[in-house]
């Protein structure tokens, strides 16, 4: 087996003096797929960003082997994880292609953006008719997809999606979880997601991690998870 | 009809002087919410700065662009060494630095190159480029000036990857950086810009309000009339604002209240906009929801 790509050990994080993550293991394995679970407030965004370091965090966080728990949280992106956070991070006064160009703002490889562009366009067909839109008109959906295809332009090693599910319309979010998983399974993306919706997420995802009150509850193979009766009861619900 | 259309005129130019000044507040307004009132003083230094220069013997267009040059880099350095101090302080706290930040330039000035009026030649001389019999060739020129400023800064926002890069720090710094965005320094890039816009601004108004270190006071209090009118969070409406400000402060003047209460014209359109327009004429209207 691999070394995984994300490796996270003893992860804490601080909203100014409140503690909201106490110590938190799980890995990412390299072209995995790990699902973040749990109930609202159990620190799930916090993990995130924790990991993108816009909270103050501690623990041993490492990227492809290298300790990025001190780094800025431009410099985290740098290197190849692309954040996209809750409640979408849209430009919402920039144009669609405008949100697109700034996910390739470290680039300097033109011929390869624009390979990615097309890519993108190729996933999410109605963001290339809606190009030259201002990007706050879109519908909640398109800005998920959006957000997606903005982080997809960093070329990361890892994505991280913070409830991509979250509000829309279920056929937007089948839409977008196949996306997802095609870009697992082809482009050998890793993926990070946390959800909400634990059965679309132990569909995709081969690991699982279970928050409560800012620890691990559980974790292991997505399989043994779904297969927890306290999990199928309390997430899966039946 | 001729005396209007000459202060027509000399209004269009200093409206665009007004309209840079703007420019160079509704910058840094946009990326932090506060006006930077050192911004005048600032110009007003840079513009000492082209004027020892020139009087050293350099060619007027050299000392042009190593001013705007120098006071890059010195709205840069302010930026990280004064202002970012006070990133996550009061809004009052801003204000106080701003206010101590345009003693500090005016003392400086007064200190190095004396209180005395200097006049500062300008580099269009002879015949004006348009306008003949109702502008002279400073204000010709002047003009022309002023336009490709705005130009130039309309087509770096809106063509460049840092452009484009400064106007998503400032609306959403978080996903920003998200994206690899040193958003620190977009800041701090801005203020260069704003610095250097500035001093271009003084360069072209010293000609016709001379050289003194109190110079600018009048024309800061013009432009922010100007971003006031046209939309403190709009570009394009600060820089039309700024003319309109030139325009209707020299008419206003000369045909209804003279010139020695002309200055308080800006006041009174500052004061007119926020009581019936707040959001000025292109501005946005914010409406939160409580």
């Amino acid at each position: 087996m691999s070394a995984p790509i994300l490796d996270v050990k003893g992860l804490e994080a601080w909203y100014g003096p409140a503690r909201a993550l106490r110590g938190v293991d799980f890995e990412v394995e390299d072209g995995g797929v790990t699902a973040v679970l749990g109930a609202n407030g159990a620190g799930k965004t916090t993990i995130l960003r924790a990991l993108s370091g816009l909270i103050r965090r501690s623990g041993d966080i490492r990227f492809r082997g290298r300790p990025i728990g001190a780094l800025a949280t431009e410099d985290v992106a740098r290197l190849g994880v692309a954040h996209v956070p809750d409640g979408r991070g849209t430009f919402t006064d920039l144009t669609v292609e405008e949100n697109l160009r700034l996910g390739a703002y470290v680039r300097s490889d033109r011929q390869g953006v624009r390979e990615d562009f097309d890519r993108v366009f190729g996933f999410f067909p109605r963001l290339k008719e809606r190009r030259r839109q201002q990007a706050g008109t879109l519908s909640g959906g398109e800005q998920q997809m959006l957000a997606i295809a903005r982080a997809l332009l960093m070329r990361p090693h890892l994505l991280m999606l913070d409830e991509p599910s979250f509000g829309l319309a279920p056929l937007v979010v089948a839409e977008i979880f196949r996306v997802l998983g095609e870009i697992n399974r082809n482009e050998g993306v890793s993926l990070l997601i946390v959800e909400q919706n634990a059965s679309l997420a132990l569909d995709l995802a081969d690991r699982a991690v279970l928050i409560e009150t800012g620890r691990v509850a559980l974790s292991g193979p997505s399989q043994a998870i779904r297969a927890d009766d306290a999990v199928r009861r309390a997430y899966l619900g039946y | 009809m001729g005396e209007f259309l000459h202060q027509l005129a000399s209004g269009v130019a200093l409206g665009g002087v007004y309209a840079i000044m703007a420019l160079a507040l509704v910058m840094i307004y946009q990326a932090t919410q506060l006006i930077n009132f050192a911004q005048g003083e600032m110009a007003m230094f840079s513009t000492y700065f082209a004027w020892k220069l020139i009087d050293l013997g350099e060619p007027y267009w050299l000392a042009f662009f190593a001013t705007v040059l120098v006071s890059f880099i010195g709205g840069v350095v302010i930026e990280r060494l004064i202002v970012r101090p006070f990133a996550n302080a009061p809004v009052l706290a801003s204000v106080i630095v701003f206010i101590g930040l345009s003693l500090i330039f005016n003392a400086l000035a007064g200190w190095l190159y004396g209180y005395s009026v200097q006049s500062f030649d300008s580099p269009f001389t002879g015949k004006p480029w348009f306008g003949a019999g109702y502008m002279s060739a400073h204000e010709s020129g002047s003009i022309v000036v002023t336009l490709a400023v705005l130009a130039l800064v309309y087509a770096f926002f809106r063509f460049t990857p840092l452009g484009l890069a400064m106007r998503a720090a400032a609306q959403n710094p978080v996903s920003s950086r998200l994206v690899g965005v040193r958003v620190g320094w977009m800041l701090a890039i801005g203020w260069g810009l704003a610095a250097a816009i500035g001093s271009i601004a003084g360069m072209m108004a010293a000609p016709i309000v001379y050289l003194d270190p109190n110079m600018m006071g009048g024309v800061l209090l013009y432009a922010f009339a100007g971003a006031v009118l046209g939309g403190i969070d709009n570009p394009f409406g600060a820089a039309v604002g700024g003319f309109a400000v030139g325009v209707l402060g020299n008419l206003i003047g000369a045909y209804l209240v003279g010139d020695e209460v002309k200055l308080s014209v800006a006041l009174a359109i500052i004061i007119a906009v926020l009581v019936w327009r707040p959001s000025g004429l292109f501005g946005r209207r914010l409406v939160a929801r409580v």
